[in-house]
Formats: structure tokens, sequence, C-alpha cells
């Protein structure tokens, strides 16, 4: 076993830690301490907080990536160990080699049979052209009418697994917290409803396709799994790398005023006048070309792949930092106005003391509102990138191309529905609990709105 | 006010500058015209007589910034740098790579985005704002919790999908129209129809959350505790006196919107086959045509700063107290 550590592996482990750090320091401060506890006061924040931390937490598993060492071919000396081309991630390993059972094209969930005739030799060896048997689905069955009392007897079954590992799971939480004021029932009802869906999916997925196989015969409900790493790092890493761009200008220019200002001022009115999808397309584009021309930078197909994939978190950053700025800008203004930075001018304090100390923790709360926001905005444009065909390389699982892939094949006779609702459902339970989970934020933290509670 | 617009207008022009250097940058030194040639010859054909030869066919041989060999003024217009950027400026986009004339490119397609765009614009609005009022009417009811619920969920679903599920439920499992296509003159509005459709479905989840927002702002005011005080209905208050006061906000916030119309919808004008800008852009990006591109981003970037005037100007006109100097 090798390890391979891919660039946006280390990003996202950096990110997390960061934000641990992060949160760990804002946990001093009694106000955003309160903040956070209106937050998770509520059902829906503990609902959705929990929900939000699983794709996280699917989406690290699927970051550590390592390369199978191979059987040494018989006749060699087994001096040399040799490694498999394919990256495995731990992920892989917890999904008992669901993403390993391929069909030959698309088949309907549960079903036993393909969904394309095919020419074949019937027992006495006549041609005949049907529908040939799956692989890996229902081959422990004598007779296909057997399919439904099997689901429904192995479902039980992995039910009872899945409820066992939950009060496992559960049990040590519920000795800590069980005092605690905040509704963590919500959240443990959501944990062990994911338990039992996970137990219940590696466990059904051993025998069926759950959610059918897709043109290329792969497991569509694997790749629907697979898509939440990109699509959660791609939410994340753009705006880790929009941040500092952002605050800095804006704090400068809010802050310095004069030419600084006017500079960022144009820097931004310049960018955002530019029709945001062409800029990403250009810039994408470009560095296709320029991975296209140096293919030698990388060793395994996945390394392009991610490359690719960091460069369009780049971009996606680098172009749509306006808006903060701008919002930074404002709040600067309005509080190198307030009489505690006069005071601290008058002290002689210096420049970027007053910055660090006195202005920066003061925006945080539109930091974080932003973070939260952009997150879901930015998983839905991913789906449209990769659409345009400027998004995440093919050969990257992500649910934009699943839907780029399965687009035009409701239209056919009988629909292929499911590669569609695959991603369709992947992608809108984690877009809704980012959005509602980014409203609680903002109605705490916003000072506008945080006196009117809203309805939800 | 005049000479508050010209301000403005004589302001765009550092702006446009920039744009236009900005995309000169990403075109032409990041990835120089060797690379271009490379990346549109294929990989077959690549030797450097071929690569030459495009570059004079499509007026990529010339030196970036200066030329030092032509004589006088052509130091500077004799240069990719002036051809390809700024002759954008008096509107001259030039040839695609594929020899095609993008002014008359734009100026054919333009009409049928306009004609999607439009309608879509309009009727949007106006079932969003109905909408609101709806939810405004029954604030802080369980109606109201279920109904804010509802957009945030809208809004969580993939624009991808409400054009896929548009498709297969309209046209075709009910068969009501074509499924995509277009066509002009008194046939339009059946390929109009489902476009206009889901793109208004596709925006009820943010515009009527937001509008929802703008009313209940404008509720917490006091002249609306002054009206209930003095005995006025429900229903008047609503319509006499938030729905006005609203509208400013409302007005303000769309009128930016209203001259990138012009540029259409890229996925929805891709799906159903339109022939319009956006699918004029969607094709360049797919065949890395970057005239069209380049010039593409020019027109949007204009597009976006008369909007910009344009929110200015109808602030003056909605609400009175503003004045432009």
């Amino acid at each position: 076993m090798k390890i391979v550590l891919l660039w946006s592996d280390v990003l996202v482990f950096l990110l997390v830690l960061s934000l641990c750090l992060f949160f760990y320091k804002l946990r001093q401060d009694p106000q955003i301490r309160q903040r956070w506890s209106q937050v998770f006061a509520s059902r829906l924040g503990m609902v959705t907080f929990t929900v939000i931390a699983t794709y996280v937490a699917v989406a690290l598993l699927d970051s550590m990536h390592f390369r199978r060492a191979l059987d040494a071919p018989p006749g060699l000396a087994a001096q040399e160990v040799f490694y498999d081309n394919k990256v495995t991630s731990v992920l892989d390993i917890m999904l008992d080699g669901m993403g390993e059972r391929f069909e030959r094209t698309y088949s309907a969930p549960f079903a036993l049979r393909s969904f394309e005739k095919q020419n074949m030799k019937d027992e006495r060896g006549r041609d005949i052209r049907d529908f040939p048997a799956l692989r890996h689905a229902g081959t422990h069955l004598a007779q296909a009418d057997d399919k439904w009392p099997d689901v429904a007897r192995k479902s039980a079954r992995a039910l009872l697994w899945g409820l066992l590992l939950s009060a496992l799971w559960l049990a040590p939480q519920w000795l800590l917290l069980r005092g605690s004021p905040r509704p963590w029932r919500a959240s443990w009802a959501v944990q062990a409803a994911v338990l039992c869906a996970a137990v219940w999916l590696v466990s059904i997925s051993r025998h069926y396709h759950v959610l059918g196989t897709d043109l290329g015969g792969a497991d569509v409900a694997y790749q629907s799994i697979k898509g939440v790493r990109t699509g959660v790092l791609l939410g994340t890493l753009a705006t880790l790398i929009m941040l500092p761009i952002a605050v800095t200008l804006g704090v400068m220019a809010g802050y310095f005023k004069g030419w600084v200002d006017d500079l960022v001022q144009y820097l931004y009115t310049t960018l955002s006048s530019i029709p945001g999808i062409l800029l990403i397309a250009a810039s994408v584009l470009l560095f296709q070309v320029y991975i296209d021309l140096n293919p030698d930078f990388f060793s395994i197909g996945m390394e392009k792949a991610d490359a690719r994939f960091i460069a369009l978190c780049f971009i996606l950053g680098v172009t749509s930092w306006s808006t903060l700025c701008r919002l930074i800008r404002a709040e600067t203004l309005k509080i190198s106005q307030l009489g505690y930075v006069q005071a601290a001018h008058a002290f002689g304090v210096s420049h970027l003391r007053i910055l660090g100390r006195h202005i920066l923790p003061n925006v945080v709360h539109i930091i974080l509102i932003t973070f939260v926001l952009d997150f879901s905005a930015l998983v839905l444009a991913e789906a449209v990138l990769s659409y345009i065909g400027v998004g995440i390389d093919p050969s990257m699982g992500s649910w934009g191309n699943m839907i780029n892939g399965a687009r035009s094949e409701l239209s056919r006779e009988p629909a292929v529905w499911w590669t569609l609702s695959g991603a369709f459902i992947f992608m809108f339970v984690l877009v809704l609990a980012a959005n509602l989970f980014s409203d609680l934020v903002r109605d705490a933290f916003d000072p506008r709105t945080s006196t009117r509670r809203s309805p939800l | 006010m005049f000479a508050y617009i010209v301000r403005r207008l004589l302001y765009a022009i550092p702006i446009l500058v920039g744009v236009n250097l900005l995309t000169f940058l990403l075109f032409f030194v990041v990835n120089s015209p060797d690379d271009m040639a490379v990346s549109q010859l294929g990989e077959k054909y690549v030797t450097p007589a071929a690569i030459q030869a495009w570059k004079e066919k499509n007026g990529y041989d010339k030196p970036l910034f200066v030329n030092a060999q032509a004589a006088g003024a052509a130091t500077l217009t004799d240069t990719i740098f002036f051809t390809k950027s700024v002759r954008l400026f008096a509107f001259d986009f030039g040839r695609s790579e594929s020899g095609r004339d993008i002014t008359t490119d734009v100026s054919t397609r333009m009409w049928p985005s306009l004609a999607v765009a439009l309608p879509t614009f309009a009727v949007g609005i106006w079932v969003n704002i109905c909408v609101a009022l709806m939810v405004v009417m029954f604030h802080a009811t369980r109606l109201d919790r279920w109904a804010v619920f509802g957009f945030v969920a809208l809004m969580s679903i993939s624009y991808l999908f409400y054009i896929i599920g548009g498709q297969y439920l309209v046209a075709k499992s009910w068969k009501l129209v074509p499924i995509s296509g277009f066509h002009g003159g008194a046939q339009a509005w059946k390929f109009l129809l489902l476009p206009v459709l889901v793109g208004v479905v596709a925006g009820i989840g943010s515009g009527a959350r937001w509008y929802r927002t703008l009313f209940l702002e404008e509720a917490n005011q006091d002249y609306v505790r002054t009206a209930r005080a003095k005995g006025a209905s429900e229903i008047s208050i609503l319509f006499g006196h938030i729905l006005p006061n609203a509208l400013i906000p409302i007005l303000t916030g769309v009128v930016v919107l209203i001259p990138s119309l012009f540029m259409g919808s890229l996925l929805i004008e891709s799906f159903f086959g339109i022939p319009g800008l956006g699918s004029y852009m969607l094709d360049a990006i797919r065949s890395q045509d970057f005239a069209i591109v380049r010039s593409m981003v020019f027109i949007g970037s204009i597009l976006y700063i008369v909007g910009l005037i344009l929110t200015d100007i109808s602030y003056t006109w909605a609400d009175p107290r503003i004045r432009l100097n």
C-alpha cells in the first residue's frame, strides 16, 4: 500500500484544521458563543448541521487516498513492489467494493437484467436477442420471482444491524450530553437515520444495484457518493481562496481610503462587470490548454484531474471576491469612524495593530455569513459549469458530470431516470441543508436581522 | 442629472479599458497565440509551418504591444493589442475563428434571446410579487413558515433539473409543446412557452423570498402601524401602503438586470435549441473560439455598466428624495 497525497487532499485537511482552530478561538468570545448557541438552540439548526457534518465526513474519508500494492507477477523476483494505477480511498473500502461491480450498460434500480437487448446464445446454441442477466445483481437467487422477498429479508437484517450500530455510536453521546439544554435528540435521530441508511446501502449493494447503473455500467449510488467529495471541496476551497483577497483588499480600502480605496473599487467594479460565467469559462479553457501542452507534470491520471479541480477552485475564488470585498469595505468605513478606533489613533497605535485588534474582529460576522451562503451557491454552480464543459474533469466523479451524462436519457423510451435522481437527491439534500443553516447563521450573526427573529 | 450621466459614462471608460486589458492578458499573454494555434489545429497537424499559417490567417502574427519594425503610428497600431482589443471600442468585433462576422451574428442572434428573456423577466417579477404578497398576508402563521421553507427548497434545486424536468413533463409526457427548437413569426409562441415557464418557475424560490423580506421590511414601518391604528383594512394596507413603497427597492433591484437580458440565458437557450446569444457563447466556449468569447465579454461589461447607470436614474425617478449630483 502506498499513500497518495493529492493537492486537494492536503488543502482540505489544512482547511479542516484551520476551521477547527478558528472556531476554538472564536469560542473564547462570549458574544460569538451566545450567537452560536442561538443557531443550535433550534432543532432545525441541529438537524441541518448534522447533515452537513455527515457530508463533510464522507468527503474527508474520500480524501484519504492510497494505491494498492499489486501481487508480484509470477516468475519475477518479489523485491520490487508494483502499485495499482487506480487510486483507492478509505471510503471505497468502507463501501465494500461497491465501485468495482460494473455491468455492461444501463440497468434499472434492483433490476436483474440489463436495460438493453444484446445478441446471445440460448441453451441450445441458437442466436437470440434478449436482455442479458446482470453480472453482479441477484446472482444468488434461484429464480427471478424471489427477488422482492429476498430484498425485504436483507433490508430487515440490514436495518437491525444499522440500529445496533447506531445504538453503539449514540450511547457515549447520550451519556455525555443528556443534560444539555440543546436539542441533541434531533441530531441523534439524523445520525441514526444516516447510519441505518449507510448499513442498508452497503449490504444491499452487495447483491443489487440500488440506484441502477449508468451508460458505462457503473453503480449510480456509488457515483453519487463519490460526488460528495467534489461538491464539498469545491464549495469550501473556492471560498477559502477568495477570503484572503477579499478581506485584505476590503479592509485596506475601507481603512486607508484615498487612492487605495479608488484602486480597490476600480478593481472590483472591473471584475464584476465581466459576465462571471464567461470569465470562468475562459480561465478554465486557458488552463486546460496549459495542461494539454505540459502532460509530463502529472504522473497518474488522477493528478491531472486533481490539478484541473484545484484550478477550478482557484478560478472560482479569484473571480468571486468582489461581493464580499464590497461588503467588508462598507463595514470597515463605518467602523473606522467609531470612537474606539479614533481613540486608538490618538494613542498612536500602529495601523497594523488597529486593523488586527479593532477592525478585523468586527467584520468576522460578514466573512462567516458569506462562507456559509456561498457554499450552496458553489455546489449548484459546479453542476452548471460541468454541463458547459468547463467544470470538473470527467474522470473525477461529480454530480455535474452525472447530470451532464444523463440529461438526454429521459427522452428514451422507457426513460432512464435513475442516474439523474441519484445526483438530484444527494445534491438537493446538501444544498437544502446548507441553505437552511445559512439562514440561521445569518439571523444569528447579522446585526440588522438579529433583533427580528426569522420565522424559520 | 445630465452632467451626472455624462460623468458616469466617462467613468465607464477606465473600467472598459480595464476589462479589455484583463481579457487581453488572459487570451494573449498567459496563453500565447502559438498555444491557441496548437489547440485549434488539433494534435495531428502541428508543424511550425502550420502554426505560422494559422497565425497569419487569423492575424495573430504580429507583436503583442510594440511593433518595432513598422514606422510612425504603425508601431502601436500594427500589433495584436491594437487590432484585437482596441478595435472593440469601435464595436468592430472582427471575425470569429471560423471566419464568420461576429457583429452580424450578434445582431441577428440578439432577437431570439430577447424573445425568451423579456417575457421570462416580466412574468417572473409579476408571479414573484403575487406569491410574496400572498405569503405576507399570512405573516407569522404556520402557512408563512412552510412557504419560506418551500422557497428555500425551490432554491436548492439546480437550474438543470428545472429544465430537464420541464422538458420531460410538459413536452414529453403531456406533449403540449415541442421539446426544443425555435421558429420566428406567428409560430414562435409555441416554442417560447416552455422556456419561459421553466425560467419563471426556477426563479420563484429566490425571487419570492427576496420580495417577501422587502415587503416585511415595509410592514414594520411606522406608517403601517398608523394606518392599522386608524382602522384601515389589512387588504388596503397591503395594496395601498406596503406594495407601492416596496416597489421602490424592487424596481431599483431589477433595473440592473434589464440590459443583460440581451445576453440571454446560457442554459435555457442551449437546452431548448434557441439560436440566441446564450447558445452562441456556449458554442464558442465549447469550440474554444476565443474571438467570440472576447467580444461577448466586452459586450457583457458594457451592458452591465449601462445597467448600473440605469439603476441610479431609476432611484431618482422612483424616490424623489434622492438627487444625483
